[in-house]
């Protein structure tokens, strides 16, 4: 009757639950709310209004601006936020108790992506949605750029997720967390050809940027959001979908396993001492 | 399960029928070093069913980690070590399950409420559900147990320290484990929460069979609860035995105090009651505010340690089990 399959789904359910209830949670607290969903959505937004009017080659600022913005907020809330939760909740004992129940660590697992996933689907709606029905240009192309939106947001925020759960990991202080994973998503915004296009740079550093995973998202994002005519006559030239997917893809897999990896080792030490050594530490910071 | 087993294997069986209970933690030259640091240095302890276990020393004696590696959430340097048939280093999750640890909480899950927490982890515990030992306690009557009923719909972070320690409780002993760890349970409380902790202890003990450890720092809570007290000093078990065994052993000598007249005595023997008599059959009625007090726990535990911190620990060590066993 006690198969380990069976445990391990009650577990699952558990987790399903914790996730919702955090995110209930989250939505109930301001600072949250404010900080984690409306700030970027509503700056993003701003500007795409006041300065999206400019249009070049059938590509509007406007649809620019919402497209740095989405792929802004993937790598923000998939890596950024993911290190910060993570080493926070091991500082302050959540992953201990979690690891203290039964199958619990699957749980927390389950919880966490449900929680973040939820977060960043409500999040990036706020400014996509507003965004096709406001600002001029911004549109989806057709069924094929509706299903690679989905998608590509959904595997990019699951590949990011698990390098932000593995900062967060290597990490012990939660506060050095933040700019420490803030340092390499602006970076790797920064040389994607996100903001401005990639010609601008070094052909060396255009590479580097080509190998890790927002360089992909863009090219994917911008074949949802961009006239596939307009794409082709710019400087991006037309997206290979399928090559998205499977750069994409690839870095999800590795991801995964090397998180995992780091999870265990970093769940493995936690106790109680290092929770209460933690808690000592940072009530010496008086904050 | 038959009553004859159960008379074998519970704590009221073992004492009503005088067979011991069975053993279900077990612990021989547990060593264990950070770097160049020998925290524990060959520490032995054994707990039976139900039994109580109270677990003294100074600050930086190794009791946390002792108590962590028997849940299995630190690997030992040396040593072996059985917590309910198991290594806690390969413990699986059903081994899991059957324990209870109290953690020290801080500040996790603060945007939580007290009833969804507890309902939350309770419901990991549900596949292990059997006839005869039903997981996990019903929430409202664990919220009602604990004494924070008025407060299940509060957020967690908007608790006392008091409060907070109480949930903590809760939560491990949500899954109604067969041995529960706790790790200074009453740091914090006030005398009313103190009291209600203990009467929940002896419950846990009482009817539940639980085997507890816990570690404290408040002798006086020791005594009160524990069935056996180990105090662990230099990396070791220096102490073993009950509060009484402990009190006897220290000092052999207890103090008189008495009053004839308005003149107040004391003196110190180790033959109290011929003392007494001897004070009666001189003074008679004249004899006043009579008090005999043997050595407390304190004394021992001072004196233990003292010894230990003089650099006498081992000797002293062999001299207490020697006389003990």
């Amino acid at each position: 009757m006690n198969t380990s399959v069976g445990l391990g789904a009650n577990a699952v359910r558990a987790g399903l639950s914790r996730g919702l209830i955090e995110f209930r949670g989250s939505m109930t607290n301001p600072q949250e709310v404010l900080l984690g969903y409306l700030m970027l959505p509503a700056m993003f937004l701003g500007m795409a209004l006041f300065l999206g009017d400019n249009e070049a080659g059938g590509i509007t600022s406007g649809m620019t601006i919402i497209f740095s913005g989405l792929v802004t907020m993937i790598a923000m809330l998939g890596m950024a936020t993911t290190a910060q939760v993570i080493a926070t909740e091991r500082e302050d004992g959540t992953l201990l108790r979690c690891r203290a129940v039964p199958h619990g660590m699957i749980g927390y697992t389950v919880g966490k992506t449900v929680h973040i996933l939820l977060m960043s689907v409500l999040a990036m709606s706020l400014l996509l949605v507003p965004a096709l029905l406001f600002v001029d240009g911004v549109a989806v192309q057709g069924w094929t750029g509706a299903l690679a939106l989905v998608w590509v947001c959904l595997l990019g925020l699951a590949t990011l997720a698990s390098i932000g759960a593995i900062i967060g990991a290597l990490i012990s202080n939660p506060r050095l967390v933040v700019g420490l994973a803030m340092l390499p998503v602006m970076v790797l915004v920064g040389i994607s050809g996100i903001f401005f296009p990639m010609a601008f740079l070094p052909g060396w550093l255009q590479t580097v940027a080509m190998v890790f995973p927002i360089y992909w998202i863009g090219e994917g994002l911008r074949a949802a959001l961009f006239p596939a005519e307009a794409l082709a006559a710019g400087e991006f030239g037309v997206a290979q979908l399928p090559l998205v997917a499977g750069v994409l893809a690839l870095w999800t897999v590795l991801g995964f396993l090397v998180a995992q990896r780091v999870l265990r080792r970093m769940a493995r030490r936690t106790s109680g001492s290092r929770v209460q050594a933690a808690r000592e530490e940072a009530m010496k910071r008086a904050y | 399960m038959t009553s004859q087993m159960a008379a074998g294997r519970s704590r009221a069986g073992a004492l009503a029928s005088g067979i011991p209970a069975e053993t279900v933690l077990r612990v021989s030259g547990l060593r264990m070093n950070y770097g160049s640091t020998e925290v524990l240095k060959g520490v032995d302890l054994t707990a039976r069913r139900g039994e109580v276990i109270a677990l003294l020393g100074p600050n930086g004696a190794g009791k946390t980690t002792t108590i962590e590696i028997l849940e299995g959430f630190r690997r030992r340097s040396a040593g072996e070590v059985d917590v309910l048939g198991s290594d806690p280093d390969h413990g699986d999750e059903e081994w899991r399950s059957r324990l209870g640890v109290v953690l020290q909480s801080w500040r996790d899950h603060g945007a939580w409420r007290v009833r969804d927490l507890l309902h939350h982890f309770g419901r990991f515990y549900a596949p292990y559900s059997k006839t005869d030992h039903v997981r996990p306690h019903d929430t409202g009557v664990l919220l009602d147990l604990v004494g924070l009923t008025e407060h299940a719909n509060q957020k967690i972070r908007t608790l006392s320290g008091g409060q907070r320690r109480r949930l903590d409780v809760a939560i491990g002993i949500v899954g109604r484990p067969e041995v529960l760890f706790l790790d200074e349970p009453t740091a914090g409380f006030d005398p009313r929460a103190r009291r209600d902790f203990h009467d929940l202890v002896f419950r846990l003990a009482d009817e539940e069979d639980t085997t507890i450890l816990l570690t404290t720092h408040d002798l006086d809570e020791a005594e009160k609860l524990a069935d056996r007290i180990l105090l662990l000093a230099g990396g070791r078990i220096v102490a073993d035995g009950s509060p009484d065994q402990l009190s006897s052993l220290i000092a052999s000598e207890s103090e008189v105090a008495w009053t004839v007249g308005e003149q107040r005595h004391v003196h110190a023997t180790d033959t109290p009651a011929r003392h007494v008599a001897e004070l009666y059959a001189q003074h008679g009625e004249d004899l006043t505010d009579l008090r005999v007090s043997r050595p407390s726990l304190e004394d021992v535990y001072m004196a233990m340690v003292q010894r230990y911190e003089s650099g006498d620990a081992e000797r002293a060590a062999d001299e207490f089990t020697k006389e003990i066993r």
